[in-house]
């Protein structure tokens, strides 16, 4: 099995900000990310896919067909979007780097067809990123 | 969340520190043609490089496996206080006895933050895959 990754990188705002809580208890656990007029990031996303290379185009799957699921999927629904706001499958959920990265896997796993999505990993930051893996696959194993 | 998906969060840290990798149980030769550069008496610093993997479910309330700001603290107070422009073999009890190998720094970070716990978060530390 071979893993080929893919990089893109898209701009968004968001906040985080609960409505059951209340503004005390959103400043306590969300600190400066629940500035009301939210904030934005330079995300990283990488996505990578598992699969046997085919023998005759040694591809595990075609990186133009990836690129365009990314830029219809990914690009167009959250580069410079509001997260909170415009992104359909994020309303009700805080638009962390966690939930971002699941709702990523979501949309882009039906759309893979050749070879099988492995993992997302979702960078807010250099220093700061979630994976999506399928249970049971990736870095620690079962959990 | 859903059943079939695990999220994990991971997060940088960086810090410097001097060290020296010497073992009491070898001789001199010895030391010398396992270790090279790094037996140099004296020492010499890296610019050591940190992951920290959080896996755990996702809560609802808040969309994080582990508040950031509390796991921050937490290893600025368990690593970065005790490692960061310090000598490991001389400033960190662990390494008075142990080699201060990547392998060795790894396993005691570990331990440091495997206490961290948050809702159902576990700590997986993957420290110094860079030493520079």
């Amino acid at each position: 099995m071979v893993l080929l990754t893919r990089k893109i990188e898209f701009a968004a705002s968001h906040l985080y900000h609960n409505p059951n809580l209340s503004a005390e208890e959103n400043r306590r656990i969300f600190g400066k990310c629940n500035n009301p007029h939210g904030h934005g990031h330079n995300y990283t996303l990488e996505v990578t896919v598992e699969g046997e290379p085919d023998p005759v185009t040694g591809m595990v799957l075609d990186l133009k067909e990836l690129k365009e699921i990314l830029e219809r999927e990914i690009m167009q629904r959250m580069d410079h979007r509001h997260l909170n706001y415009e992104v359909a499958e994020l309303a009700g959920k805080i638009p962390t780097c966690e939930n971002i990265a699941q709702v990523i896997w979501q949309l882009l796993e039906p759309k893979i067809t050749q070879g099988r999505l492995h993992r997302v990993r979702l960078y807010e930051s250099p220093d700061l990123f979630a994976d999506c893996f399928r249970n049971g696959a990736g870095a620690a194993g079962k959990s | 969340m859903s059943d079939a998906l695990r999220i994990e969060l991971g997060r940088r840290y960086r810090f410097s520190a001097a060290h020296r990798l010497h073992s009491p149980q070898l001789s001199e030769e010895e030391n010398c043609r396992v270790f090279g550069k790094c037996n140099n008496p004296h020492g010499h610093g890296h610019n050591y490089v940190v992951e920290v993997s959080m896996s755990g479910d996702v809560d609802p309330a808040t969309g994080m496996i582990a508040n950031l700001a509390d796991l921050d603290a937490f290893v600025e107070r368990q690593v970065l206080e005790e490692f960061d422009h310090k000598s490991l073999n001389d400033d960190v009890p662990a390494f008075r006895e142990k080699v201060p190998t990547t392998e060795n720094l790894c396993i005691e970070i570990y331990q440091r933050l495997k206490s961290f716990s948050q809702g159902e978060a576990r700590a997986h530390p993957r420290p110094g895959d860079w030493k520079q």
